[in-house]
């Protein structure tokens, strides 16, 4: 009689781990499941719109766009506008940031320990917690009140360059930790100055490292739209003047999505961001996983 | 001078520079917040009004705080078990093997979603969807952005718990195997008790993301200012109030406007240091 209900509890608890076995593996599924669902949808309504005009024409004015719905055709024009106004405030924000964030990093790591490090390392860990609406709010006040005296590109690359300053510093300090001390020790040891032992050493050691960071940020703020909406604001024409306001990729998503006229627009312009974003991530991940 | 020196110098000084950006962005978001301030004093906080008429403005932050918190943890519950079996998945059955590392890449994936694509897929796809099941009415509000900020945080939920499960030693679950323990009983009684902390502040980091998500929960949440009703009713939380009426802002709303931001930055700064915190002691 024991026996037999020691087989049984057995038997049940290995049918319990089955269960729990294929529970996690739906979850994971599950949790998975977005991602292709998003991207399955932004491909499905938007490549219709995608073509050579997409990108080279402005975002058309409702009006036209309301023509075109009405005579069921495609509605005309592109996201120019918003193309050139994310690369510039991007690579504007990346102009910033990446020196900044490069040479900090490099400071954490060479003083490790240290008061001023840590305090620095925890500050950095702080701003990278801060929500990029509360980010535009700040530039706002810094750029948009006094320095631009009205909505700018400067201003949105200002917030996103923020945005990326700590991800620039951890990935950097992380990169420099895991070159070897002995080929630091190495140059100075031959008399290299400490400057010199930074860009031709440290630097071109940890490259890979350094870039993988650097695209991931680049990645992260190319999709922000909050900070932009109280800092750059939007253009309908092509603005290169970084103390103008200017249009980006997400912005125009924005606007098409308050514009019942122009609601055609959000897939194709939404799988066209999606792509750089994804691609830029993909690749910083390719570099990442080379590096190892 | 030597060069040496020099060098330490310009470290040193940009080292000093994100401490004047981090002081510098306190300053001014206190300076902006004080005409509010003076005007409502600490009542801000818990008063429900949110009345821009010209003459007898007055503005509360209580509808934004509670909409902030309760999506916010609506979304954590909902988030906790996928990113547990996710973490499970990644760190412990199927370690280093090629699916996880797929599986892996498609959660990292999520976390670089933007946020407006969240907000279109939550309100094209998500939104009609939950009102055929019959959930909701019209589809805004707590519930409908608590699922799709479920949704964005798991990468972050995730990440950690998995790194921490996977790091769990090996002679601790093999003592458990060689006991005859199922390898469910493995998890719940030598994995998930050592790697608890890490995962718990985990957890903690996805909250702190949660709190401060903007765009996706404009989309979703019914943009009403006061505080949600019922779990499907609508709301606002605090980086949506600040996108939605940023525009149209001046003066005393505008200040307002910032004490939230001041707000959300001190809320969410108090939560991931805890995060934080919980690593650190874990070393």
């Amino acid at each position: 009689m024991n026996a037999l209900h020691q087989i049984d509890t057995s038997k049940r608890r290995l049918l319990k781990d089955r269960i729990f076995y294929w529970l996690v593996i739906a979850m994971a599924g599950l949790t998975i499941s977005p991602i292709v669902l998003i991207i399955s949808k932004l491909i499905a309504k938007g490549y219709k719109q995608i073509s050579f005009e997409f990108i080279i024409r402005n975002t058309p004015d409702t009006y036209e766009a309301m023509t075109a719905i009405s005579n069921n055709e495609l509605i005309p024009g592109g996201i120019a506008n918003g193309i050139t106004g994310t690369l510039l405030m991007v690579v504007l924000a990346a102009i910033i940031a990446i020196p900044v964030g490069i040479i900090t990093g490099i400071y954490l790591y060479e003083n490790q320990g240290k008061r001023l490090a840590n305090l620095t390392r925890n500050i950095s860990d702080i701003i990278q917690g801060v929500p990029s609406i509360v980010l535009g709010l700040i530039a706002y006040l810094w750029i948009v009140k006094n320095v631009t005296n009205g909505y700018s590109a400067l201003a949105g690359s200002v917030s996103l360059s923020i945005m990326m300053l700590p991800m620039i510093i951890r990935s950097t300090e992380e990169t420099l930790k895991m070159i070897p001390q002995t080929l630091k020790e190495a140059g100075l040891a031959l008399g290299v100055p400490y400057y010199k032992v930074i860009l031709k050493i440290l630097v071109p050691t940890g490259f890979s490292g350094l870039l993988t960071g650097i695209l991931l940020a680049i990645s992260r703020v190319m999709g922000e739209t909050a900070p932009l909406m109280l800092t750059a604001l939007g253009s309908s024409v092509i603005n290169l003047n970084i103390s103008e306001p200017t249009s980006a990729i997400p912005l125009l998503i924005w606007e098409f999505y308050n514009d019942p006229n122009m609601v055609d627009l959000i897939w194709s312009s939404s799988l066209l961001l999606m792509g750089i974003v994804l691609l830029l991530n993909i690749v910083s991940k390719q570099i990442a996983a080379k590096r190892k | 001078m030597n060069s040496d020196k020099i060098t330490r110098i310009v470290l040193y000084s940009f080292s000093f520079l994100i401490i004047l950006v981090a002081g510098g962005m306190v300053f001014s978001l206190v300076g902006g917040a004080i005409p509010a301030i003076k005007t409502f004093g600490l009542q801000f906080i818990w008063s429900n009004v949110w009345d821009p008429t010209e003459g007898s403005e007055n503005y509360g932050a209580l509808p934004f705080i509670a909409g902030t918190l309760i999506t916010s943890f609506v979304a954590l519950i909902l988030c906790l078990p996928l990113s547990l079996a996710t973490s499970l998945f990644l760190g412990e059955y199927f370690r280093n093997t090629r699916i996880a590392r797929i599986i892996g890449l498609m959660v990292d994936l999520l976390a670089g979603i933007p946020s407006i694509v969240y907000g279109l897929w939550g309100f094209y796809v998500l939104r009609p969807f939950l009102i055929d099941m019959g959930f909701e009415n019209q589809g805004f509000g707590v519930f409908t952005s608590s699922l799709i900020l479920a949704i964005m945080i798991i990468p972050y939920a995730t990440s950690l718990g998995n790194e921490i499960i996977s790091m769990v030693p090996n002679d601790l679950k093999e003592a458990a195997y060689s006991m005859g323990a199922t390898r469910m009983e493995v998890i719940s009684t030598v994995i998930l008790p050592t790697a608890r902390s890490g995962i718990f502040a985990g957890y903690i980091l996805a909250f702190g993301r949660a709190l401060g998500e903007t765009m996706a929960v404009t989309m979703l949440i019914g943009n009403s200012n006061r505080v949600p009703d019922s779990f499907f009713g609508t709301g606002n939380t605090m980086a949506s109030v600040i996108a939605n009426q940023f525009g149209e802002a001046d003066g005393l709303k505008l200040s307002s406007l910032i004490v939230i931001g001041l707000l959300l930055f001190l809320i969410t700064g108090i939560v991931n240091g805890i995060g934080k915190l919980i690593i650190k002691k874990m070393g």
